[in-house]
């Protein structure tokens, strides 16, 4: 499938869940869903015989600044061989995603990631806690404006 | 924080395991494994869930080598200097782990590199796939008990060191893929040392496998441990011989190519079952030493396609990609390296994530243990081959 | 002044003082922890595999820091890591000796400005006797590091104290 019949397919099926779509001069085009319609929309390109996305690729968190969060999601069909990229906008305020590692469980830990970096919280998730970090770490890392602490248990963080 | 783990650590019995999602049974027992464990190929922690010698559940605990990957990379003054960071992430094939940041960056820059770095990428890329074999190989053996074959593997991985060392002056961390070229040409004698290494090699892969693959009391070891069937490989997003052990051919360098690997010929290995389940660890361990043969191959059908001409000739001056996003994926050793790479107009990367083929692997070891013995478990986690660089990145 | 180098002359009588003999016994099987960390530790295992045989120098590894004498900190320090390091030092029986293995562990090495889950230098929590250069250090360097390491218990004094 296109990118455009992609993003056909998703706005006859859920009309204003689906917010925006880029698909022209771009290198991959994409679709913006709303946060906490995500895993629907999620389980349906994955069901669905004309997409079958049965993988993700990659699901990242983004730091777009200004208060925003993103968080990216490439999709694969090892059937049909095509992809298509979905996104979903938070704000800092309210970071509030729908996991959707029921439908691909490689998203458990790439969420837990993401929540880890950025603070992103996927709803629904059973498992979310910090991943790379140390348990009680303070702030999430990759957020632009994040500050290194001075100290940590009693180690010296700065050179 | 975590009182829990802690409590393991100083030997007190939990109630719960964080990440078990339940009360922990009065018959049951929880056992640190690692950080520090000689088998655990580096710095993972596992905890494992045991009723006697049966395995009930694995929580693997990682991060201990999170070394801020993506944080760097948005520090950097320009594009091009993230690449000894990719370097150190995939440590034991550094050359695949820059190829595939590079590729994405000439996508996004659209460049087209000269013929003869493209062939030079590609020798070097299998060189490190059969370097990241030899100690997945190596090392593997020495988990089950067999000390002999990590010998053989590093004997045979310090000749493709010396011709790499030769060509770029590094043993292990090369910055060897540059945006458009490549930091040196190759020297005079290139050529003929490949040609020659590939003579001195192909027969030790037959002796590797009489000494190891077929080996009765590796193969009672291997065999039927750790199944992973095809279809809850791919939900896990697992790649290289993780998904190929598991019988499904898929391989980037033939499914979705990129470079010039459309003109070389060659096999994908996958597991059937040979010695027993389909997905076994047997089944991965040998796709690995399959794909060797295969590295080999390429090598020499690339190092016939040799061309003169200026490594350095595309090399950009400025490297400024207008403002976008790509995503990229290779086929590294452990499997589908992806670069999320997003531009904002400015000389240094706005966000570069990766998608490292080891840390979606590794996922699906909790699945591949459950049901099995303590000691399988070595088995199991060795047969997926990780590094935890790139998993913790 | 090695024990060996002192003839056996006038029937079988070796003479020399316990010291040196105490140092000699402790120089000539250093025992390390098999313990890698990052890159460095691949280099580590090249160290002690066919080519560069760590084992001509009475060196291999052990699995437990109960046996072990010296530790080479091969790789990257993280925070999350490095109180486990501090573990398994304290586990170690003495006399110990710490090698540090490369830039990371000597410093922070490329991890060193933007590092923030990166401990810059693994002396901010134990001492360390050797430092070896490098990214990640060749064979050869991890060898000179070891003999170095040797000679600094060559000229440890237990019994008689040195003349300050």
């Amino acid at each position: 499938m296109i990118p455009q019949e992609f993003n056909d397919l998703l706005t006859s099926t859920f009309g204003e869940a689906i917010l925006e779509s880029k698909l022209d001069g771009v290198f991959d085009p994409f679709i913006v869903v709303a946060p906490d319609r995500m895993p629907e929309v999620a389980r349906f390109l994955r069901d669905n015989e004309k997409t079958l996305c049965d993988a993700l690729m990659c699901l990242s968190g983004v730091d777009l600044t200004k208060g925003k969060l993103g968080v990216v999601y490439h999709l694969h069909s090892t059937k049909f061989n095509h992809k298509i990229v979905l996104k979903a906008f938070v704000t800092v305020e309210h970071p509030h995603v729908g996991s959707v590692e029921a439908v691909w469980k490689t998203a458990n830990w790439h969420e837990r990631e993401a929540f880890d970096m950025f603070g992103i919280v996927f709803d629904g998730h059973p498992d979310l806690r910090r991943i790379l970090m140390p348990d009680d770490w303070e702030g999430y890392p990759l957020r632009k404006d994040y500050q290194v602490p001075e100290f940590y248990n009693g180690m010296k963080v700065p050179y | 924080m975590d009182v829990i783990v802690t409590d393991v650590e100083k030997g007190r019995r939990p109630s719960t395991v964080p990440g078990l999602g339940r009360q922990l049974r009065s018959e049951e027992m929880v056992i640190s494994m690692g950080p520090q464990h000689p088998s655990t190929h580096g710095v993972l922690r596992l905890e494992l869930v045991v009723d006697g010698e049966i395995v009930v559940d694995v929580i693997p605990h990682i991060g201990y080598l999170h070394r801020c990957f993506e944080k760097h990379c948005e520090h950097m003054s320009n594009y091009q200097q993230v690449v000894p960071y990719t370097d150190r992430m995939d440590y034991v094939a550094a050359m695949s782990s820059e190829f595939g940041y590079v590729v994405a960056m000439e996508k996004m820059l659209k460049i087209q590199v000269p013929e003869r770095v493209e062939v030079i990428r590609v020798i070097m890329a299998e060189f490190s796939r059969i370097v990241s074999h030899q100690i997945a190989i190596g090392t593997y053996g020495l988990d089950i008990g067999a000390f002999t074959p990590f010998l053989f593997c590093m004997r045979d991985r310090e000749h493709i060191l010396d011709i790499i060392e030769e060509t770029c002056g590094a043993r292990l961390l090369y910055n060897y893929n540059w945006i458009g070229g490549l930091s040196h040409d190759v020297k005079p004698d290139f050529q003929d040392k490949v040609r020659e290494f590939c003579r001195y090699f192909k027969p030790n892969i037959v002796e590797l496998n009489n000494l190891l693959s077929f080996n009765k009391i590796f193969v009672e070891r291997t065999a039927n441990v750790g199944v992973l069937p095809a279809e809850v490989a791919i939900n896990y997003g697992a790649s290289g011989p993780v998904l190929r052990g598991s019988g499904v051919a898929w391989d980037l360098r033939k499914n979705d190519p990129y470079s010039i690997y459309n003109r070389f010929e060659f096999d994908i290995p996958v597991g059937s079952g040979e010695r027993g389940a389909t997905g076994d660890c047997w089944d991965r361990y040998m796709v690995r030493a399959r794909e060797m043969e295969q590295s080999v191959r390429i090598i020499e059908q690339a190092v016939e396609m040799l061309v003169p001409g200026d490594v350095q000739s595309a090399i950009p001056k400025r490297i400024r990609p207008e403002a976008g996003e790509i995503y990229v994926r290779t086929e590294t050793p452990k499997g589908e390296l992806g670069y999320y790479i997003v531009a904002d107009g400015t000389a240094s990367p706005a966000r570069v994530k990766v998608r490292p083929p080891c840390f979606v692997n590794l996922s699906a070891l909790p699945s591949m243990c459950r049901g099995s013995m303590i000691a399988d478990v070595v088995a199991i986690l060795g047969s997926i081959d990780i590094v935890l660089g790139e998993v913790d990145r | 002044m090695g024990l060996l180098d002192q003839r056996f002359e006038n029937g079988n009588v070796v003479i020399t003082s316990v010291d040196t003999l105490l140092a000699w016994a402790r120089l000539s099987s250093v025992w390390p922890m098999q313990f890698g960390l990052a890159c460095c530790a691949i280099e580590m295992m090249a160290t002690g595999a066919s080519h560069y045989d760590l084992d001509r120098f009475g060196t291999f590894f052990r699995g437990s820091p109960r046996q072990s004498d010296a530790m080479i900190v091969a790789g990257t320090v993280t925070l999350k890591m490095a109180t486990r390091i501090k573990t398994l030092y304290d586990q170690m029986a003495e006399p110990r000796y710490v090698i540090s293995m490369g830039s990371c562990s000597n410093c922070g090495g490329p991890y060193w400005e933007h590092g923030y889950h990166v401990l810059k230098g693994v002396d901010r929590i134990i001492p360390v006797d050797v430092y070896i250069p490098g990214c990640p250090p060749r064979p050869e360097a991890l060898l000179e590091g070891l003999l170095k390491l040797k000679e600094k218990i060559r000229n440890e004094r237990l019994i008689i104290k040195k003349p300050a």
